[in-house]
Formats: structure tokens, C-alpha cells, sequence
């Protein structure tokens, strides 16, 4: 039954993820209308999957919850404001005047809080993955200790990178197919390859530090035919993208772009499982009474049914030419 | 300041941010989905300028109403982690739902909004009332989850840890019902009466050139369709008011002294209007007593008992100044509301029409004080019903001060959060300015031609 839910969540969690990388790859676009109008309509929508995700951890995992925003109190705040500014600017400079130094202002709010955002997402998660949360730290140590140290080590800061890289390179990948004429469409091409290469260099080192930072997740990634598998189908995956952007099929490019993205991120649940916040709570010790699971579950169901027909329902719309 | 001191300023001050969006959030959508049926039915461009530019206020407030709404969440962790652990499983539910009916609300906006020359006329209408009946969902769930912690049902307590937890029944506690009637009233209530406010300011105004007779009939639509809103809420609230006080009277004695300011337990108490505590004394001085008032409005019976504050221990007594004078103010508050709604539903009954000219100077003028009235009397009820709760976090079982976060230097988080809402609260104002009121001046000949020639194909 809780793996029927992480499972859920962390799909949710992914789409999320998808959605947002949409919304967070632009920054240092000039190209800004393309990507506006990229954005403007899937925005909230896209925005909400972020909220389900919150709203099911508490409601499944309640002891984890607390836990996390206990002791990474310091960079959930940071996200938060970063997510609120990102979110407002947005909507501000699409609805603000035309004039182009004010829109130039909400834009840099927008491009910073863009930047900052997946990157404390990542250091947050990289910092479960350390294993150095846990309710015995609360009680002893040091402010610095127990509120600081946990995320602020290189192999999290390094998952932020991570993080962010990936982001930029979906969201280079799918403007190239939203583009309408081909210098733009070169110009995110270019883009694509760059984070795309930094993607591999940070994942490596990443990796690297796993090693002796987050062991857990180091050894799960390492052994196991199922691992190995994910592993090695992400780095195929990648390479693919890579390829099919080198010779511009970018609708292949951008299924093989969703496919690395989606790999790495089950592989790093499955790194973690069967522990949420290694190394004391994990999946079964967490979960909310079989009540609350129930219910949970079936409220996810009814609401996707109701759900995912809108969205697409949306998506045609939006899709739909005017007239 | 201490911490817990900082951890309740910084969750108020997200709160009552949040619920002036949520507020328009549950009632606009509802207005642009009226004033779009009556462009369908009558062809009268007023309302769909009407309904085009409250879609419009209704994206910004909603984007807005999201990321606040996305602060309290993280919130709740992050400063109540306590309250979340025990809690979570079972008050998780309604939040969930809350979620599912947002992400519904969004979509159709989306819809609403990009569908104007896209989709048949109906699938557009329909799409508008879908996101009213979600945002007024959305809303509902919240305040369940709020109303469980002021009745805390469905879980046994065994050694201080909640066990049997039934979500189904904690969704269905004693004061959800009071509770969500009261604040979705409230939501159409305040809503409507600030937007008839603003129209009736520029329909009553006399500097300037005249109003051209379009622009007039833009306002005077404006008006019918908050007023037809506006008039039934405001003047159902002070009833469904009396349904939550009869809860509090029942379940959260202490809270009703503390509204109250009673502080001695007597049979037939007396309504205070006015007042001023004097905690240290234990006495209500300056205020205007009405016999039995409390006794009869509480338990419907003029001589019955109402338990004062000196009944209870003195540290389960809430803030009694702070509750007091906020329910005082939500009271005069409602009234007025509702005696600005009667005198113009008379009006209205009079001329067998819902319609209001210049000519309506004073009542115009009534209804131009009355638009804050709503989100005032709001933001008092929430201090009555929050503030009145202390020193519980879940009435009865958990105290505040049990749930905060360990965290230290909370008030540096507080200032931030203050500081950017300060922030956030003068841009919306100016581009909700800037878009939707001081851009009225286009219509009158010329109507920007944003809003001319889009119109949905009939
Ligand atoms: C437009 C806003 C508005 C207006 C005109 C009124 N109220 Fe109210 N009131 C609220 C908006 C509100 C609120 C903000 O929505 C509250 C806070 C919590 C809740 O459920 O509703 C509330 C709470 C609240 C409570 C506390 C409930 C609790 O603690 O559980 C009582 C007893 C009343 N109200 C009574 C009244 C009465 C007798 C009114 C008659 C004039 C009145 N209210 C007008
Ligand atoms: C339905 C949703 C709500 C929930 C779940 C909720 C929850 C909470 C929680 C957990 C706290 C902190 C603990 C405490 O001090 O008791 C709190 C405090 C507070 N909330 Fe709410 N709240 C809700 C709605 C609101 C709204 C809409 C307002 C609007 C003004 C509000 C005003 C306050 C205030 C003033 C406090 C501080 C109390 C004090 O300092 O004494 N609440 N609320
Ligand atoms: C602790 C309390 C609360 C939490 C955690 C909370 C959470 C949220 C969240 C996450 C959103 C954004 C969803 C989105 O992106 O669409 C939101 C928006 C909203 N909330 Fe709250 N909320 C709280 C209190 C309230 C209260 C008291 C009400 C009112 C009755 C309310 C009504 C709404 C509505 C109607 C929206 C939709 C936004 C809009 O249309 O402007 N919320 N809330």
C-alpha cells in the first residue's frame, strides 16, 4: 500500500519536476516571448503539482515531513521564497505593461529566483540522501550542526548543479520544439548540447562523492541488475538525446530528454527505498494509520480520473488555433 | 521576541495575506461566470467587457492566492513540524482534496481565460462556473481542516499518541459545518461588496467630465452583478453567524467569555456591546450591556448559564483583549454590511429591477464605505476564531507551544516573509490598478481593442 504511494508521489513528483524544468529553463533567454508564451498557459497547472506533492507527503508520511522541515528548515525557506517570487514575477510581467524596462525588471526577479530555486531542490535533496537527518541530531548538536552542516556540503551543493543542469537542458530541449523559426531554434540547440555535456561532467562527479558522502545511495546505485539497469539506460538515454540533438530530430531528442530525466529520478528513489530519510525513517515506519493510506489512494485515483482528461482537454485548447 | 511569539506573528501574518486572495479566489469566478451568462442572454457588451476583465483580476489574485497558499503549506511544516506529525494523517485529507479541487480551479482558468475565441460559447460558460465550484471547494476543504482543530474528532488518544484514525470522521467534526457556511458566505460577502464599492465610487464621482453613457452602463452592470451577489450573502451572514456562536458556546466555553469579555459565570448574561477588559481586574468597563442579550443569542434561552472566564484556569485563558475587541469589530462590521444590502435590495425590490443610477447618491455613498468592510470583518473573524483558540494549537489536545519547531531565530524568517508580502501586496494593488481600474477611461467610443472583436462566436 506505501509503495503504492511513493510510487504515485514520486510520478507526480516527476511531472512536477517536468512541468517546472518548462518554467525554470529560460533565464538567460533574450527570446523571452517564445518562452513566456511557453509557459504562460501550464504555468499554474504546472504550479500545482509542486503543492500536491507537499500536501501528500504530510498527508502519507507526516513523521517525515516534520522531520525534513525541521532540520533543513534554513534552505526549504530559502526555495519557498525563491518559488514565490518566481511564481509572481512571472505572472506580473505577463500582466504589466508592455513597456520593456519594466518588464526587463520583472524578468531578472524571474531569471534569479529560476536559477536559485532547483538548486536549493536539489541540495535538499541531496542532503536526505547524506543520511545525516535524523531526529537523534535535533536534540544534540550545535546550531551550525544541525541546521547548516546538513545541506551545506559539497555533494549536495553538487546534486543542486545537478539539479539545476538538468532543468536548463529539458527546457532548452523542449524550446527547440516550441520554436518557430530556425536561428531561434539553433540558438536553443546550442544550449541543449552545453547543459546536456554539463549534465554528464556534474553527474560523474556526483557520483563520484556519492561515494563516500552517501553511501546508501552509492551502493544501490552500484549493485543490483536493476540499478545497473536504470544506470545504464540513463547514460543510453543521454546519449541519445545528445545525438539525435546533434542531428536535429528534435522530437526524438526531447523523448530521449524526458527519458534520462525520468531514469535518474526513479533510480534515485529506488537508491533511497526503502528509506525515505535514510537512515532512520523509512517508507513503512513513516506511513500514516492504513486509514489515511486508503483514502489517499483513492482519492488520487478519483482525482486523476478527473483530472487528466482537463488537462488534456486544456492542452487542446491551448493547442487549438484561434478563429 | 521569542520564538514561538515570532512562529505565530509569521504564521498570521502568511494567513491573513492569504485569505484576502483565497477570498476573491472563491467569489470572482463566480461574478465573471454571471456577468458572461448575462452577455449571452441579453447581447449587452457591458457584460462582457465585464466578464473579460474580472477574468482578468481573477488570474493576477489567483497567481497571487497560489504561491501564498504554496507558503502555508511549507508553513505548516516548517513551523508546526509538531503539529504536522501528529496531525498530518488526520487532517492530511482535506488538504489533499484541497489540492485536487486547485488544480481543477487552475486548469478551467487556463480554459476560461485562452478560451474565449476557441471554444462554443457553453463549453467557455461552463467552464467559468467550474472554476467557482472549485475555488468555492478548494476553500471549504481548508476551513475543514481548520474547523477540526477547534473540534478535534476521528482518532482515539492512547498515551498522548492518536490512534483509530478515521480522516472520514475527523473531516466531519462538530464545527465543519458552521464553519465552512460561515466562511463561504463570508468569501461572496466581501468580495462582492468591495467590488460594488469601487463601481459605485466612479458611477457617484462628480470631478471630471460626466461619465459617457456607455461607460455609465458598464458600471451600473458592474454593479447589478456584485450587488446580486453581494446583497443575499451580506445579509444571510449575520444568521450563519449566530449558527457558529451557538457552536462556540457549546464546545469552546472559554473562547465565548474571551469574545464575550465575561468574567464572572452568571445566568441570563448580559450582550456587551463595546468595552474595553481589564485582564488584571477581571472586569469589562464602557461597554453598553444588553439584559440577557448573551444567554438568549448563545443557548436561545434568555436565562441561561454562561460560564465566565474565571471558571477556567488562568492559563487556559486566550488573549481576552485581542478576541474581544476583534469580535466586536466583526459584529459592527456585519451589521453595517447588512444594513447597506437591505436598504439596497429595497431599492431594488422598489424598482422591480436590479438598478442603480448616479441619481443614488447616499446609497452609493453607503456602499462605496461598506467595500472593505468584508475583508476587515474577515480578518477580525479569523483573529476571533485563531487567537480565541490559544493557548491550544488543537483545541483541547495539543498546545501551540508543543508544536512549534525547535528551530531558532524564527524571527528572522518572520521579517523576510513580512517584508516580502509587504512587498507583493503594493504590486498587486498598482497592476490591479493600472489594469482594471484606471484603464476604464478606454471605453467610452474607442474600447481597447483588446476587448473588441474577440468575442466568442456565437
Ligand atoms: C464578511 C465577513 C464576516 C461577517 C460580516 C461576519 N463574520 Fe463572523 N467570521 C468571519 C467573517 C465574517 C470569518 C473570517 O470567516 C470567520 C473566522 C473563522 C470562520 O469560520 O469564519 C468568522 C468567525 C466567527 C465566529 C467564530 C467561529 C469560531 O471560532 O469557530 C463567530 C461566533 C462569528 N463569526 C459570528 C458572527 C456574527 C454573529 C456576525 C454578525 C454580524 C458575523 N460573524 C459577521
Ligand atoms: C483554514 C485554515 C487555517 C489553518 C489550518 C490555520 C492554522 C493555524 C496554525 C497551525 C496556527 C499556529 C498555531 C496557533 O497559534 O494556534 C495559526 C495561528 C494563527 N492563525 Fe490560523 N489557520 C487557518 C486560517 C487562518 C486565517 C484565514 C487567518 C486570517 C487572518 C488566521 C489567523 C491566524 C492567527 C492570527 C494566528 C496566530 C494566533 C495567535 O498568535 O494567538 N488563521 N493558524
Ligand atoms: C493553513 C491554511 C491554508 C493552506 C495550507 C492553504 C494552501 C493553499 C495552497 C497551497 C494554495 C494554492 C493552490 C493553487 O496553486 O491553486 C491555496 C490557494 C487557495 N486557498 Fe488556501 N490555504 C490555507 C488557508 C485557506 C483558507 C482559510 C481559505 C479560505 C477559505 C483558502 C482558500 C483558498 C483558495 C480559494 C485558493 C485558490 C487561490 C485563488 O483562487 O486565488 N485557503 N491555498
Amino acid at each position: 500500500m506505501s509503495l503504492n504511494i511513493y510510487a504515485l508521489s514520486a510520478g507526480a513528483d516527476f511531472g512536477g519536476g517536468v512541468w517546472d524544468l518548462l518554467a525554470s529553463g529560460p533565464r538567460r533567454e533574450r527570446q523571452r516571448e517564445l518562452i513566456a508564451k511557453a509557459i504562460a498557459p501550464i504555468w499554474e497547472a504546472n504550479h500545482v503539482w509542486l503543492i500536491l506533492v507537499i500536501v501528500l507527503l504530510f498527508t502519507a508520511f507526516p513523521s517525515a515531513f516534520a522531520l525534513l522541515m525541521t532540520q533543513l528548515h534554513i534552505p526549504m525557506t530559502l526555495m519557498l521564497i525563491g518559488i514565490v517570487l518566481r511564481g509572481s514575477a512571472f505572472t506580473f510581467r505577463s500582466y504589466d505593461s508592455r513597456r520593456d524596462s519594466v518588464q526587463r525588471r520583472w524578468g531578472r526577479v524571474f531569471a534569479i529566483a529560476s536559477t536559485a530555486t532547483p538548486v536549493l531542490l536539489g541540495c535538499i535533496v541531496g542532503a536526505i540522501a547524506t543520511g545525516s537527518i535524523s531526529t537523534a541530531a535535533v536534540t544534540s548538536a550545535s546550531f551550525v550542526d544541525v541546521y547548516v552542516r546538513s545541506w551545506l556540503e559539497p555533494f549536495p551543493i553538487g546534486v543542486g548543479l545537478l539539479a539545476f543542469l538538468l532543468f536548463a537542458f529539458l527546457a532548452a530541449v523542449y524550446l527547440t520544439l516550441e520554436a518557430r523559426d530556425d536561428a531561434m531554434r539553433e540558438d536553443f540547440r546550442t544550449r541543449a548540447l552545453a547543459a546536456g555535456a554539463a549534465v554528464a561532467v556534474v553527474a560523474s562527479i556526483d557520483l563520484a562523492l556519492a561515494r563516500s558522502s552517501a553511501p546508501l545511495v552509492w551502493s544501490a546505485l552500484t549493485e543490483g541488475t536493476l540499478a545497473t539497469a536504470l544506470r545504464i539506460g540513463a547514460v543510453l538515454a543521454s546519449l541519445g538525446a545528445m545525438a539525435a540533438l546533434w542531428r536535429r530530430s528534435f522530437r526524438q531528442a526531447r523523448i530521449a530528454a524526458i527519458l534520462e530525466v525520468s531514469l535518474i529520478v526513479w533510480g534515485w528513489a529506488l537508491g533511497q527505498f526503502p528509506y525515505l530519510v535514510p537512515p532512520e525513517i523509512t517508507v513503512e515506519n513513516a506511513a500514516a494509520p492504513t486509514a489515511t493510506l486508503r483514502l489517499v489512494v483513492i482519492a488520487l485515483v478519483v482525482g486523476l480520473a478527473v483530472l487528466l482528461p482537463s488537462l488534456r482537454y486544456l492542452f487542446k485548447v491551448f493547442k487549438a488555433n484561434p478563429g | 521576541m521569542t520564538n514561538l511569539l515570532a512562529a505565530r506573528a509569521q504564521m498570521a501574518v502568511s494567513l491573513a495575506f492569504h485569505i484576502i486572495f483565497a477570498e476573491v479566489g472563491i467569489a470572482l469566478p463566480l461574478m465573471m461566470t454571471i456577468a458572461e451568462w448575462r452577455w449571452l442572454r441579453t447581447g449587452d457588451g457591458a457584460y462582457l467587457d465585464l466578464a473579460k476583465r474580472w477574468a482578468k483580476g481573477t488570474a493576477i489574485l489567483f497567481a497571487v492566492g497560489a504561491v501564498s497558499g504554496t507558503v502555508l503549506s511549507f508553513e505548516l511544516g516548517l513551523l508546526w513540524p509538531g503539529f504536522m506529525r501528529y496531525a498530518g494523517a488526520i487532517i492530511g485529507m482535506p488538504f489533499s482534496l484541497e489540492g485536487f479541487a486547485f488544480f481543477t480551479e487552475a486548469i478551467f482558468l487556463g480554459v476560461y481565460l485562452y478560451g474565449w475565441d476557441r471554444i462554443p460559447a457553453r463549453a467557455h460558460l461552463a467552464s467559468g462556473a467550474l472554476v467557482a465550484v472549485s475555488g468555492a471547494l478548494s476553500g471549504i476543504f481548508v476551513v475543514i481542516a481548520n474547523a477540526w482543530m477547534n473540534a478535534p474528532a476521528g482518532f482515539r488518544l492512547v498515551g498522548g499518541q492518536p490512534v483509530d484514525v478515521n480522516p472520514l470522521a475527523a473531516m466531519a467534526n462538530p464545527a465543519a459545518l458552521s464553519q465552512t457556511i460561515h466562511m463561504t458566505i463570508a468569501a461572496y460577502a466581501s468580495t462582492a461588496l468591495a467590488v460594488a464599492g469601487i463601481h459605485a465610487y466612479v458611477l457617484r464621482r462628480r470631478r471630471g467630465a460626466p461619465l459617457t453613457e456607455e461607460l455609465a452602463r458598464f458600471h451600473r452592470a458592474a454593479l447589478a452583478v456584485s450587488l446580486s451577489i453581494g446583497i443575499p450573502a451580506a445579509i444571510v451572514q449575520p444568521i450563519s453567524g449566530d449558527l457558529s456562536a451557538r457552536f462556540v458556546a457549546e464546545r469552546q466555553p472559554v473562547k465565548l467569555a474571551a469574545m464575550e469579555a465575561q468574567f464572572q459565570s452568571v445566568r441570563g448574561a448580559p450582550l456587551r456591546i463595546g468595552g474595553w477588559p481589564n485582564v488584571a481586574k477581571e472586569e469589562t468597563r464602557y461597554s453598553i450591556e444588553i439584559p440577557r442579550g448573551l444567554s438568549f443569542l448563545a443557548f436561545h434561552d434568555p436565562n441561561a448559564l454562561v460560564n465566565g472566564l474565571m471558571a477556567f484556569p488562568r492559563e487556559e485563558w486566550p488573549p481576552v483583549r485581542v478576541v474581544h475587541a476583534s469580535f466586536e469589530l466583526m459584529l459592527a462590521l456585519g451589521s453595517a454590511m447588512a444594513i447597506v444590502s437591505l436598504w439596497a435590495g429595497w431599492v431594488a425590490i422598489r424598482r422591480r429591477r436590479l438598478r442603480y443610477e448616479a441619481a443614488d447618491r447616499w446609497l452609493l455613498a453607503a456602499l462605496v464605505v461598506t467595500g472593505p468592510f468584508g475583508f476587515l470583518a474577515t480578518e477580525a473573524g479569523w483573529l476571533v476564531t485563531e487567537v480565541g483558540r490559544q493557548p491550544w494549537i488543537v483545541y483541547g489536545v495539543m498546545k501551540t507551544k508543543d508544536a512549534v519547531t525547535p528551530m531558532p531565530g524564527l524571527i528572522v524568517p518572520f521579517s523576510l516573509v513580512t517584508l516580502l508580502y509587504c512587498g507583493l501586496g503594493v504590486v498587486v494593488i498598482w497592476l490591479l490598478w493600472r489594469q482594471i481600474v484606471s484603464t476604464s477611461g478606454e471605453f467610452g467610443g474607442q474600447r481597447s481593442k483588446e476587448f473588441i472583436g474577440t468575442g466568442v462566436s456565437e
